[in-house]
């Protein structure tokens, strides 16, 4: 079952300036989105982990141009969206919402709850008066919510509700993407599987398609049909769920599995214990940015980045040695 | 097993504008000599201010522990005067928090806040302290500990001030370490660290722990008993082995079932089945059992009386369903 792409991302970058830099100082560079390609099919989801400050939230962002990428190309139903317009940009968002990790935070204080979720469609002028009273009340429906939910204020909700007024809004425009960012990691595990739960549920009534930021390894496990792993602003490998988790080729996605701690005491572990910390961004190793840590280092590995290498036709790798 | 601290009806109140919340409310259990005992329970089920409690922490006002004992190596802590505490906290219980960062004084080095141990307990003077600190900071594996021990906490990662927090705690050797999320603000391999190195060190100074987290497979890896707590009161515990095998409360039960990755083989490609509604507002409880709003398996008496713990193979368990 051959389906079309909905967004195919080529070789994207997202550099970040630090500090001045003057004439016979180049400015240092943070990389945190480098060099980046990968396909999300139609209604699937597909799951980016990785450790903090791999660039998996800015890859996220860049995808929706909120923040400008530096190089690349992100192609949204055939169409490139690194070149749009702003205002093209602005109703091509329709199509593409984010849902973000704090819902303490991204929810204004001031503003109903109604309010919120009816926001985007005023923006666009989709619906006005009654029609928009209608909407908003079905879309807090669909969330779980009541209809007397409407008038209440972000602070008298517990942080599960929050995440599904967050939902709710990005919901609003009907989107066909939405790219969700650690949607679940601020809450309770009892709230976090009501939440994970809902996704799934809107995902097959609405035909949504997900990129499912996460580093939270299983929740992630569970929610995708495809996983991508990042290292460094790289994605290191990206291959089927059953197959990244089962056979794990790269020694960065092997070491990340075996270091989650399994809710079972009787499991016996064999885990690749991952020597010292992730390097800075800005001062990036040579050659595989992943040499330092490897538990499979060999010589060549300092010869450059390793390019990601299709193993099968799903399956690609950024390592030599496989 | 010997108890090293026991818990006897612990009752901690914060006494607001609108009402007093009952953060802990009647608690019983122990830890043993060497044995590390997990608190688990989501947020607001009392299992910081527990650790609070026992290191006489509570800020206050607003809050007071209003009930109960706490009895370490025999002795009510509770009764113990601000100078008495003084020499237990840090010497006998230390204590490391989640956020690391926010633990460490920024204005001064990792070798002036690890020595200032050894100088209030260990009488020592300012060089012999140092020296401790780089020993300290040997042990819990930083690399290149002279030069380190004269940095400021910015100059570190999270794992590596996490690191630095142990190697405070640990200076005195303290016969009870309590771990307030150690590892949560951390990226899963530096927990995996972390973690495997709390359990070398462990067994090295021969302490207990009370390990308090809301990850139930740090729970499954690092403890050897449990106690569940839900909305200020202990709802189950046991060992952990059969904690996980055989839970007996609806809550402990609905805890591991709305985990994904258990029975990973199985389940992967179900539903998760959640807890359905949220934690009860501590101001205004409901009338019982404190679970049964949300209990799918309550019965009449649930909404009407509280449930002692009932003992049951090795587990106590409050909820009336164990009532024979």
């Amino acid at each position: 079952m051959e389906q079309e792409a909905l967004l195919r991302v080529t070789g994207l970058k997202k550099y970040f300036p630090v500090g001045k830099g003057d004439l016979f100082k180049p400015k240092e560079m943070v990389h945190a989105v480098d060099d980046v390609s990968f396909e999300i099919k139609k209604g699937e989801t597909l799951g980016l982990v990785g450790e903090s400050g791999c660039g998996k939230s800015t890859l996220g962002m860049t995808l929706l141009r909120l923040t400008e990428p530096t190089a690349g190309q992100i192609w949204f139903e055939g169409k490139e969206v690194t070149r749009l317009s702003k205002g093209e940009m602005r109703s091509l968002r329709r199509q593409m919402q984010i849902i973000f990790q704090d819902p303490y935070a991204s929810l204004n204080n001031r503003m109903t709850c109604e309010s919120i979720v009816g926001e985007p469609l005023s923006i666009h002028k989709l619906y006005t008066g009654r029609e928009r009273r209608e909407r908003v009340a079905y879309l807090l429906g669909k969330v779980g919510l009541g209809a007397e939910h409407g008038k209440r204020y972000p602070h008298e909700f517990s942080g599960g509700q929050r995440q599904r007024i967050a939902i709710a809004r990005a919901l609003a425009m009907n989107p066909k993407l939405i790219v969700a960012d650690e949607p679940v990691s601020a809450l309770d595990v009892s709230i976090q599987a009501q939440v994970i739960n809902l996704l799934e549920d809107l995902q097959n009534e609405f035909d949504l398609t997900y990129l499912f930021i996460s580093h939270d390894l299983y929740v992630v496990e569970h929610i995708s049909d495809r996983v991508a792993v990042m290292y460094l602003g790289q994605i290191v490998e990206i291959a089927p769920k059953d197959e990244l988790y089962s056979s794990p080729i790269h020694p960065y996605t092997e070491a990340l599995l075996t270091a989650a701690p399994v809710p079972d005491p009787t499991a016996k572990r064999k885990r690749v214990l991952l020597t010292g910390d992730v390097p800075s961004p800005i001062h990036l190793p040579s050659g595989c940015r992943y040499h330092e840590r490897c538990q499979r280092r060999q010589v060549d590995c300092l010869d450059g980045v390793p390019e990601l290498v299709f193993v099968n036709k799903d399956h690609a790798v950024r390592c030599r040695h496989f | 097993m010997e108890k090293l601290l026991e818990i006897v009806g612990l009752k901690t109140h914060f006494f607001l504008d609108n009402g007093v919340v009952p953060a802990i409310d009647g608690l019983d259990f122990w830890i043993g000599r060497g044995e590390t005992v997990g608190v688990v329970g989501e947020s607001g089920s009392g299992k910081s201010v527990t650790a609070l409690s026992i290191m006489g922490v509570v800020p206050n006002p607003p809050g007071k522990t209003v009930e109960g004992e706490i009895l370490f190596e025999g002795s009510d802590l509770l009764a113990y005067d601000a100078e008495q505490m003084r020499r237990i906290r840090g010497k006998e219980i230390a204590m490391i928090l989640q956020d690391p960062m926010t633990s460490l004084n920024p204005v001064f080095t990792i070798g002036n806040q690890i020595a200032e141990v050894f100088m209030l307990h260990g009488g020592k003077s300012h060089p012999e302290a140092i020296e401790g600190a780089i020993e300290m900071l040997q042990v819990v594996g930083i690399p290149n500990p002279e030069k380190r021990v004269h940095e400021y906490p910015h100059q570190l990662s999270g794992g590596m001030r996490q690191r630095v927090m142990i190697a405070m705690a640990l200076s005195c050797t303290p016969k009870l370490l309590i771990a307030d999320e150690p590892t949560t603000a951390l990226d899963v391999t530096i927990q995996a660290q972390t973690l495997a190195l709390m359990a070398s060190l462990k067994d090295r100074y021969k302490m207990a722990i009370m390990l308090i987290t809301h990850n139930l497979g740090i729970v499954a890896e690092m403890c050897q008993r449990v106690v569940v707590m839900y909305a200020g009161k202990m709802m189950e515990e046991a060992e952990v082995e059969s904690l996980f095998a055989n839970p007996m409360h609806p809550y402990t039960r609905g805890l591991l079932r709305s985990l994904p990755g258990v029975d990973r083989k199985e389940r992967r490609h179900q539903r998760l089945v959640a807890i359905p509604g949220i934690v009860p507002n501590l101001l205004n409880l409901p009338k019982g059992c404190r679970f049964s709003t949300r209990c799918e398996e309550h019965i009449g008496i649930c909404k009407e009386e509280e449930p002692p713990l009932f003992a049951r193979d090795r587990h106590r368990v409050r909820c009336w369903l164990m009532k024979d």
